[in-house]
């Protein structure tokens, strides 16, 4: 929130965000000829974050996201703490991602010990994940995102006016967090996923009682698409440097290798033979850069371009039927259509491994931990999340890296908006700054999730 | 497809109905979440209150003042402290949601480390990092005149709250350990049946038994309960053959701060920075 004159407004007073009028430690006072936006507090986005973007002319000079959310130093929180304890502390970096935490930290802990994990287990694993995507896109879609396209603060707002939008959106993403209650016992930090397998797992009949809920969200999701590509989006071209996870046969969540738009191509546990993470003083949050220092892109947009010859039959319909591929990739704002994409794929493939449902003969296989490195990465809501852990003769982790989605985007949404804001200059001050805010968004920060600390292994500059 | 205005002319909002706020320190966001997945009840809780505050959901903001005021999160910042002392002046009612604020939440392992060699390990340059060496509870920082345990918040619980607060009468919540509700929902004690640690009998119930129905031993998200007796649990653990530290682990979890499974903590090693002061840790 600001006034025309780019200072906060009454309400940046905000726990945890810098005083109004403050400038950000480091960043130059402004001159005349020199025009600015600064958002104090991004609103609508999870976790917090400002944004200052300077220009002289139409030449950028300054474009910060600014992460000032406090640090809880979650790689030095594991050390010392066993596996299935990792598993439980790791999904407390983020609400509403809590499930990619915990797929990440198990697969990685399973790729160190050597663990092969029961088919029927792996297919729970990919349910779970679809309820997780579910629920965080059913979230972004409508309670975050679409506001902004139909010109009202809040869903609430919206709500007021266009209450069966809202109620679609409210229904789809409650059977997602029905899918993660039934797998895990609550749907915000589920309780079940355990290094081998799970906990407990579901008789046919609980995930039988699925198959109605499931068959109406693939409904409502297919409406979310329509209603989506009926959008206006802003006008914005760029082709940014994209990466996700890539399986032959499956859309990615927790297996195959790591791709980019410009033909990497990994394993997806040496994520950090390509990349590397650098702190920035305005950012809790590190960034990350390709290790030739360059920007990219993760998230449903990468995932659409990259991957998007494995969705479900019925997604790549909509998509095709959309029209948006090419602009899923080239203009931001589009994610809306994207994450409406990807909710129609989970929402049908959960459907499809609820019908096809066998319970493991056990919940999960019996390991031994043994010392040594385990790292992988899968697809959260927000893009590609590795995970490293080195585990001690005593099955103890003894060091931890952890590298959340909206970190590596961060230089890819600065980068952007440096790209985009000249092209908002000749509209009135706060609704140029509401397009920025609305740019930010497409790339669904997660802000609890991007700060934190690494280990011992940084480079210092 | 649906057909989507601008809005429109919205109608005046009840003078009567409560001013809310939702806001967050040092937390995963999680709590604020819950409410907004009550889903369907959600719009119905917009009717009752007057959001006025709830950055995570909207962009119409207010500095106050707040009938009741919903407080996610520890703090852990300088500026938080000042913030939440600020805030304090500015609510009716404050409610605090989660394990984040009102035990510390996971972070407040840090209280037991060595906060500066942590963040200088980590930030090529720790100097502009803002960070407290302790993350604590609201209560330690403000009066608080009322709180939801759990990490996450039970959505049964919130729901009872927000209604006790449509109606002006108090919340109803059980003062039960989490053994209590397993033992009604006809669980099987994972503690008799495998032996597997547990810390229902010392944590204060509300998430309705979840983990041992789940399988697996009782974490303690919701904290402990008042007089439990954590110390007499302990000894069982270790009297069963677990060594003391491993014993210390099962209370340092999301909600290690709170007393009095802070002094396993201390006692009996299991966070770092807390070696056990019975001497047992190599």
């Amino acid at each position: 929130m600001t006034t025309p004159d780019g200072r906060p407004g009454p309400s940046g007073t905000r726990p945890g965000a810098p005083v109004p009028g403050t400038p950000i430690p480091g960043a130059p006072s402004s001159d005349g000829d020199e025009r600015r936006f600064d958002v104090a507090y991004i609103t609508r986005v999870e976790g917090e974050g400002s944004l200052r973007l300077r220009l002289r002319g139409t030449e950028v000079v300054e474009a910060r996201l600014g992460i000032f959310e406090a640090p809880r130093y979650f790689e030095q929180l594991v050390v010392g703490r066993t596996p299935d304890e990792v598993v439980d502390i790791v999904a407390r970096i983020c609400g509403i991602c809590p499930v990619a935490y915990q797929m990440s930290a198990v697969h990685a802990f399973e790729a160190a010990f050597g663990i092969e994990i029961d088919p029927a287990v792996r297919a729970l694993r990919r349910l779970l994940y679809c309820g997780e995507w579910i629920q965080s896109h059913a979230l972004h879609v409508y309670l975050l995102h679409a506001p902004d396209f139909l010109g009202y603060p809040s869903a609430i707002a919206l709500a007021a006016d266009h209450r069966e939008v809202v109620e679609r959106g409210l229904a789809v993403k409650k059977v997602g967090n029905r899918i993660i209650s039934i797998l895990g016992a609550r749907s915000i930090h589920p309780v079940s996923v355990r290094v081998g397998g799970f906990s407990r797992v579901p008789r046919r009949a609980e995930l039988d009682a699925l198959r109605g809920p499931l068959a109406e969200a693939i409904e409502g999701a297919r409406e979310t698409v329509a209603m989506v590509a009926g959008f206006r989006a802003p006008e914005f071209e760029r082709e940014p440097m994209l990466v996700s996870l890539r399986h032959p046969s499956e859309y990615p969540f927790n297996e195959g290798r790591i791709v980019s738009s410009d033909g990497l191509d990994l394993p997806l546990d040496r994520w950090d033979d390509a990349f590397e993470e650098h702190h920035v003083e305005y950012s809790n949050a590190l960034h990350a850069r390709t290790t030739d220092g360059r920007v990219y892109l993760l998230g449903p947009a990468a995932r659409i371009t990259l991957a998007g010859d494995t969705l479900h039959p019925v997604a790549a319909e909509a998509l095709a039927a959309s029209g948006l591929r090419d602009a899923i990739r080239t203009n931001a704002f589009w994610s809306i259509a994207a994450r409406a994409i990807e909710l129609l794929h989970a929402c049908a493939e959960a459907l499809d491994i609820v019908e096809a449902y066998r319970p493991p003969a056990e919940p999960r296989v019996a390991w031994t931990p043994r010392p040594g490195r385990g790292a992988w990465a899968t697809e959260a809501p927000r893009g590609l999340l590795f995970h490293r852990y080195e585990v001690d003769e005593r099955g103890f982790v003894s060091a931890a890296q952890i590298v959340p989605p909206t970190s590596q985007n961060q230089g890819a949404i600065e980068q952007d908006l440096a790209l985009f804001a000249p092209s908002v200059l000749s509209l009135p001050h706060e609704e140029a700054t509401l397009r920025l805010e609305q740019l930010i968004r497409s790339y669904d920060p997660c802000i609890s999730c991007a700060t934190h600390f690494l280990d011992l292994t940084i480079e210092r500059e | 497809m649906d057909t989507v205005s601008a809005p429109g002319t919205a109608p005046a909002p009840a003078p009567a109905r409560p001013r809310v706020g939702v806001v967050k320190f040092a937390s995963c966001d999680g709590c604020q979440l819950s409410i907004l997945d009550l889903e369907r009840e959600l719009l119905e809780v917009a009717a009752h209150f007057d959001i006025v505050e709830f950055p995570e959901a909207s962009s119409a903001r207010s500095d106050g003042p707040y009938d009741v005021l919903f407080v996610e999160g520890s703090i852990s910042t300088p500026e938080q402290a000042e913030q939440i002392a600020d805030l304090r002046g500015r609510a009716k009612l404050l409610v605090t949601i989660g394990a984040c604020a009102t035990a510390g939440g996971i972070q407040a392992l840090r209280n037991w480390a060595d906060h500066d060699a942590w963040r200088a390990a980590v930030y090529a340059r720790p100097e502009v990092v803002s960070s407290l060496a302790t993350a604590t509870p609201i209560a330690d920082h403000v009066r608080v005149d009322a709180e939801l345990r759990g990490c996450p918040i039970g959505i049964g619980q919130l729901r009872e709250l927000l209604t006790a607060l449509i109606l002006g009468r108090r919340p109803e919540v059980r003062d039960e350990a989490v053994c209590a509700e397993c033992k009604r929902r006809g669980a099987v004690c994972v503690m008799v049946a495998t032996g597997t640690p547990c810390l229902g009998p010392v944590t204060q119930g509300g998430c309705g038994a979840l983990c041992p129905r789940w399988g697996r031993g009782c974490y303690g998200c919701f904290g402990p309960r008042e007089a439990a007796n954590a110390q007499s649990l302990a000894g069982w653990f270790v009297g069963a053959g677990r060594d003391e530290p491993d014993v210390g682990r099962l209370f340092a979890g999301f909600t290690a701060w709170a007393e009095p499974f802070r002094t396993m903590v201390t006692e009996l090693g299991g966070a770092r920075g807390a070696e056990g002061t019975r001497g047992e840790r190599e």
